[in-house]
């Protein structure tokens, strides 16, 4: 299979002779050798079955809330069973898939491999993240199916403190768990980071995805607590009566949402910034090119995490805070928006005269850029304080944010797991089903959340089980382009399986990448090297030329 | 485990000093963490105690700063008694360690105890929302009964997270003492009793905001 | 009325037209960068696509003077929005004076909407042509959010404390608002229509509806709730009077001054001793849990219409009241 042959100059000099024999797969087997191992690379696997069974779940609701919106009056669905899942809808999706998604199924797969070291720096404190997070899932699956709860993902008060009858503490207790799983996983990958890299790999030789796995593992670690007590506040304050959101009561609702969005701005960069990672790898791979621009790289990924954290109230431009907060919240968002203008530039130029190929990773990579870009230039008409007056609560907002998230990070995500399958699991999948797939996602996705735009704009509200009926069109032309995108989500998940049994041998490196993860066989032995390498370049030699030497 | 190894050097580390100054950072970057709980809640703390002032310090007055204040000296010498257990530690000095992390955890508990009672005296004294609490008694100081409410769950809150920790630090240091007992600790490996005694000082750390933030706010006697 | 599908919504305020002129500007500019950003795409893609055989590539790591280009023009740019948006932000936030006053209460899951000369609606607010009217609002229990798209304004309304909205509309007709922050279980079934209508028709709407006016009401609870007991006129007074109370700056006690604003008299009803009027004992009871929203909205009306000498003498009874054009403010003697 191997047609790529420009020249490139792997990362290490030591190169590892791909044995065919044992690997972490075949180790051990038996049901207690995965369910009690502390392997980064097993965990991973544990996380990629738990993480993708969320995901079917939170889309099974979406379907369903698609459904729904066909007809002005709501199809199927009561008010209070609409409630419901779009509120399901939101949190498996956010704290169940999206946020742990990358960082605990590739990050975890990825990290110690691309550093050169044999695991993360605790690996028994990984494997705990793992139980924690499914006592966390398995806590909100029963909740979700025992009655439901309807406060929405956001969980304003007094609502959610006073007024909802469904089981809010269960949930936010569920949601807490999961937030410590979260910040173990956060605090293990900083560690490792810093101590557990290869010698010669340097700051500076970090491949991307590295990078911006640490910038957001620092968010992980800073803001999930914020959300922690928020949550834990709530509870208190259901449980006793006490009024610390209650207005009646002398406390203040709108403090909640300072707190939890405190947490849940930071949270959308921790679910994007791990997707440019692996934009950064898979787009220099393909296009055959060193990374255009690599410390603006890093350093917008860093930005990203540090802005993040002062534009919280971007989310409350109408929750009645003062008009200078206001403005000075504006702002920000608007900075905090130029580090990923940086990157979507950098991105675009590495392509500049490369040589490139449109693998099944790449054509999920570009549709990244692409759908990335638009979500977060709507952003930025969210940021318009005047404009968001207009906007806010509305589909307008449905549709940047499932720009960014389904668009660009489940693509992203998606692409990673095209570029890495053959890594993780030593086999080649169809290729022009893989592409197919790729094209049937962009395109459904451009059908289900273009409409919404529109409808955001005209003033749908958001959380609507029924709308006035000249809404009716651009809600059945979104929900026929869910229906392919459903159609595109089931494409992988029926050849990725097929292909673990039948898929052709891959090979170490079958796209010919530098990366060290790529020095090792696949699947890579338990402990990842036979050798430890030595780094003596920087992650992305593609070209044909000398490098040239900086000296050890 | 690791028995394939060096003593307790697990197989990714190069030898027992990596694997300790990573646990250490590990331990570092947890307490990052811890700042941010107790920096939520603070915060929002502090939302209150600024809009609600008056209330909160007749409140704050009522709380029993003799018991504060003696705890407050009970965890400063568990701090030293634990800086004492990290330095035996390092010098391999098993029974030092033993004895000092016993007393560690026995001058936590002592606090744990003195909490008990102020809580039970806070019982007495009607300061506990929703089971023993005159709105009356607030309404003649001329401050609204549910805020008050709103500092003592505060308080509650607060001080409940404080005790959990501490719990959970007075466990760990207790488990500690059994492995130093065992002579589990060598001059080259010891970052589990560092790291927890990171962990110790920072419980500390934050009692030492507590007691001004709850205890010391309503300027008493030397005012008048 | 409305066309199976529309793709713009209706424009019917003046803010409204500056609003679009921001969305276009945005959409202009974010349509410039997305076509520049995806013709690069496609043109690298295409005119670098892999050859057989496949060439080597080049070894280009960055160009310093490019990133400082594109990071500084996206700042910019960046820039105008923020100023354009803040500046639209800032109107809103300013309703004119001598508005028309509406007094909107939401609860699970209705609008209730008061006019001052006291006229209740309910899922309906009738509104003249042309004259800015501005809403007071509040709500019983949770977060509402009062959202008209074709006025393009919509404003929380959140429980506890008054939110201002306000608004001209240019165009006559019927449009919709909604509830836009969720609010359980009928949240989508908070909506009603905005009718804005010719003045003419607007004023026999009034007359039609008429009863007495808020204001009115609120004296008669004014006097229920035994409010005149402390704070009357003269001698017997045990709290200050509130006769042109409205818009004043009051001393506190203990340092500070407040304006006698909207929030600043119902935070006095419900919760007196948070701010203490320089001279005053704090003696003045919480009214919280006695009066209810619409209550509140009544006399608080009331006080702002009380001018010089009209506190009503302390043995009053509550009935009759003087008719409503007397409550209007006259000469001072
Ligand atoms: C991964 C998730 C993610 C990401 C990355 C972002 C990124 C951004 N978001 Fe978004 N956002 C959400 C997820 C995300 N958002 C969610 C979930 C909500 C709603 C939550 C809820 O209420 O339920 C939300 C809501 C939200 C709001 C609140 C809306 C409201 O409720 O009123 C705002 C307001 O400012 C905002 C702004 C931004 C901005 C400015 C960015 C920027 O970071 C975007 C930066 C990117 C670009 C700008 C594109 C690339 C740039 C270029 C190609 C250069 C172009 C150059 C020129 C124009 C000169 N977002
Ligand atoms: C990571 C986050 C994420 C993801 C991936 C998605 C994915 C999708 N979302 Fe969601 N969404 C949110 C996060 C996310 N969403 C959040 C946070 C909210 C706000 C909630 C709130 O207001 O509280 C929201 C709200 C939301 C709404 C608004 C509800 C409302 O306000 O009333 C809608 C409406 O269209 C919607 C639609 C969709 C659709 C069609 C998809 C599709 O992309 C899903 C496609 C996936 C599948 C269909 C499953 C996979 C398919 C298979 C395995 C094949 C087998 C299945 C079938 C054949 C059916 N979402
Ligand atoms: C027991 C006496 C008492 C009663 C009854 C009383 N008040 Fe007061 N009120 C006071 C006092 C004393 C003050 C000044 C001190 C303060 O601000 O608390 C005051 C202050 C006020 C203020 C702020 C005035 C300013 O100058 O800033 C308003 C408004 C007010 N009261 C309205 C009312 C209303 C409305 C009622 C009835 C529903 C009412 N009060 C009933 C004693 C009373
Ligand atoms: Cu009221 Cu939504
Ligand atoms: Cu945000």
């Amino acid at each position: 299979m191997s047609t790529i042959s420009a020249p490139f100059r792997p990362q290490s000099s030591v190169r590892q002779t791909p044995t065919a024999g044992e690997n972490y797969v075949n180790a051990a087997y038996g049901t207690r050798s995965w369910l009690l191992t502390t392997d980064h690379k097993r965990i991973a696997l544990l996380y990629l079955v738990s993480v993708s069974s969320m995901f079917i779940i939170g889309g099974l609701a979406a379907t369903l809330i698609r459904l729904n919106l066909l007809t002005p009056n709501g199809a199927f669905m009561t008010a209070d069973t609409y409630n419901k899942t779009f509120t399901a809808h939101g949190i498996i999706m956010v704290f169940y898939f999206l946020v742990p998604v990358i960082p605990s199924v590739l990050g975890n797969f990825l990290l110690p491999l691309m550093i050169g070291a044999r695991d993360l720096a605790f690996p028994r404190l990984n494997l705990a993240s793992w139980y924690i997070y499914m006592v966390g899932a398995a806590m909100i699956l029963w909740v979700i199916f025992s009655g439901g709860i309807d406060t929405g993902w956001t969980f304003y008060t007094p609502f959610s403190s006073k007024a909802s009858h469904t089981d809010v503490i269960p949930a936010m207790i569920a949601i807490a768990i999961a937030g410590f799983s979260s910040i173990f996983t956060g605090l293990n990958f900083i560690v490792t980071v810093h101590y557990l890299r290869a010698p010669g790999m340097t700051w500076f030789r970090l491949p991307l995805f590295v990078w911006s796995l640490y910038a957001t593992s620092l968010i992980l670690l800073l803001a999930t607590p914020v959300l922690t007590v928020a949550l834990f506040l709530v509870a208190v304050e259901r449980i006793f009566g006490i009024g610390i959101f209650d207005p009646a009561l002398g406390g203040d609702p709108v403090l909640f949402q300072h707190l939890f969005w405190f947490y849940s701005h930071p949270a959308v960069y921790i679910m994007v910034l791990p997707a440019m990672g692996i934009v950064s790898e898979v787009i220099t791979c393909f296009a055959r090119k060193n990374i255009f621009g690599y410390p603006f790289v890093v350093a917008a990924s860093l930005g990203i995490a540090v802005v993040g954290f002062l534009v919280w109230a971007h989310h409350m431009f109408v929750a009645g805070q003062s008009v200078y907060a206001a403005l000075v919240f504006s702002l920000l968002s608007y900075c905090v928006a130029i580090p990923s203008a940086i990157k979507v530039f950098n991105w675009t130029a590495t392509l500049y005269r490369g040589s490139i190929s449109f693998r099944t990773p790449m054509l999920y990579i570009l549709g990244f850029i692409g759908l990335f870009t638009l979500g977060g230039l709507t952003g930025l008409f969210l940021a318009a304080l005047g404009l968001n007056v207009h906007v806010h609560d509305t589909y307008f907002i449905i549709a940047h944010f499932h720009f960014i998230m389904v668009g660009g990070t489940v693509m992203a995500y998606m692409g990673g797991l095209h570029y890495w399958w053959p890594k993780i699991t030593g086999k080649l999948y169809p290729e022009s089903w893989g592409r197919i797939s790729a094209l049937l996602i962009f395109f459904g996705f451009l059908l289900t959340f273009l409409p919404q735009f529109v409808l955001g704009y005209l003033g749908m509200p958001r959380r609507y089980f029924a709308y006035p009926p000249e809404f009716q069109v651009l809600n059945v032309l979104s929900t026929a382009g869910a229906s392919i995108l459903a159609v595109g989500y089931a494409l992988p998940l029926t050849y990725l399986i097929w292909s673990l049994r039948y898929g052709p041998d891959a090979g170490p490196n079958p796209w010919e990448a530098t990366g060290l993860e790529w020095q090792t066989p696949s699947p890579p032995p338990t402990h990842n090297f036979a050798e430890i390498p030595v780094v003596d370049c920087g992650p992305y030699e593609y070209s044909g030329e000398e490098v040239p030497d900086h000296g050890h | 485990m690791a028995t394939d190894h060096a003593p307790a050097t697990w197989h990714h580390f190069d030898d027992l000093e990596h694997q300790q100054q990573t646990t250490l950072f590990g331990m570092w970057a947890f307490l990052a963490t811890e700042v941010l709980i107790f920096g939520g809640m603070f915060t929002a703390y502090t939302v209150y105690r600024m809009q609600y002032s008056a209330a909160f310090e007749a409140a704050s007055r009522h709380l029993n700063l003799w018991i504060g204040g003696i705890n407050t000296l009970v965890l400063l010498t568990s701090s030293l008694t634990m800086v004492l257990a990290v330095h035996a530690a390092r010098h391999g000095q098993r029974r030092a360690t033993t004895t000092q992390l016993l007393l560690t955890a026995a001058l936590g508990s002592v606090f744990l105890a003195l909490k008990a009672v102020e809580y039970y005296l806070d019982y007495r004294d009607n300061l506990v929302p929703l089971y023993a609490f005159d709105p009356a008694e607030w309404s003649a100081l001329n401050v609204r009964p549910q805020h008050v409410e709103l500092f003592l769950i505060f308080y509650y809150c607060l001080t409940g997270l404080h005790a959990v920790h501490l719990i959970i630090g007075i466990a760990v240091v207790l488990v500690l003492a059994v492995f130093a007992h065992r002579d589990y600790f060598t001059k080259e490996f010891h970052s589990p009793v560092e790291a927890w005694g990171l962990y110790w000082h920072f419980i500390d750390v934050v009692w030492v905001f507590l007691l001004p933030l709850l205890y010391l706010i309503g300027s008493r006697a030397i005012v008048g | 009325m409305p066309s199976p599908v529309e793709l713009f919504p209706a424009r019917a305020a003046e803010i409204a037209y500056h609003v679009d002129a921001l969305f276009f500007f945005l959409l202009i500019v974010t349509g410039i960068a997305a076509v520049g950003v995806f013709t690069l795409l496609i043109f690298f893609s295409v005119r670098y696509r892999r050859r057989t055989p496949p060439r080597p590539t080049p070894r280009i790591t960055g160009h310093i003077r490019l990133e400082l280009f594109w990071t500084t023009t996206p700042f910019l740019v960046f820039l105008v929005m923020f100023w354009w948006g803040a500046r639209i932000y800032l109107a809103m936030a300013q309703p004119p004076a001598g508005a028309i006053d509406l007094y909107v209460v939401g609860k699970q899951w209705m609008w209730k909407v008061q006019h001052a000369q006291g006229q209740r609606e309910i899922n309906e607010v009738h509104i003249p042509l042309g004259q800015p009217v501005k809403l007071t609002l509040t709500s019983e229990d949770v977060i509402h959010d009062f959202f008209v798209p074709a006025f393009r304004t919509k404003i929380d309304v959140v429980p506890g404390r008054y939110v201002y909205e306000w608004f001209t509309p240019t165009v006559a007709g019927t449009y919709h608002f909604f509830c836009s922050q969720y609010c359980g279980t009928n949240h989508a079934g908070m909506r009603g229509e905005v009718y804005v209508m010719d003045p003419a028709d607007y004023q026999q709407w009034l007359n039609l509806k008429s009863e007495g006016s808020l204001a009115l009401e609120g004296r008669k609870l004014f006097l229920q709730l035994q409010c005149i007991t402390c704070h009357v006129a003269g001698p017997k007074a045990r709290a200050p009077i509130l006769e042109s109370l409205y818009g004043a700056t009051i001393p506190l006690r203990g340092g500070g001054t407040a304006v006698a604003d909207d929030n600043y008299i119902r935070e006095s009803i419900l919760n007196p001793q948070a701010k203490v009027v320089m001279g005053w004992e704090p003696i003045m009871p919480t009214f919280e849990g006695q009066v209810s929203e619409e209550d509140l909205i009544k006399l608080i009306a009331y006080i702002k219409s009380l001018g010089p000498g009209q506190t009503p003498q302390r043995n009053e009874e509550s009935v009759p009241p003087p008719p409503p054009t007397e409550t209007k403010k006259t000469e001072s003697p």
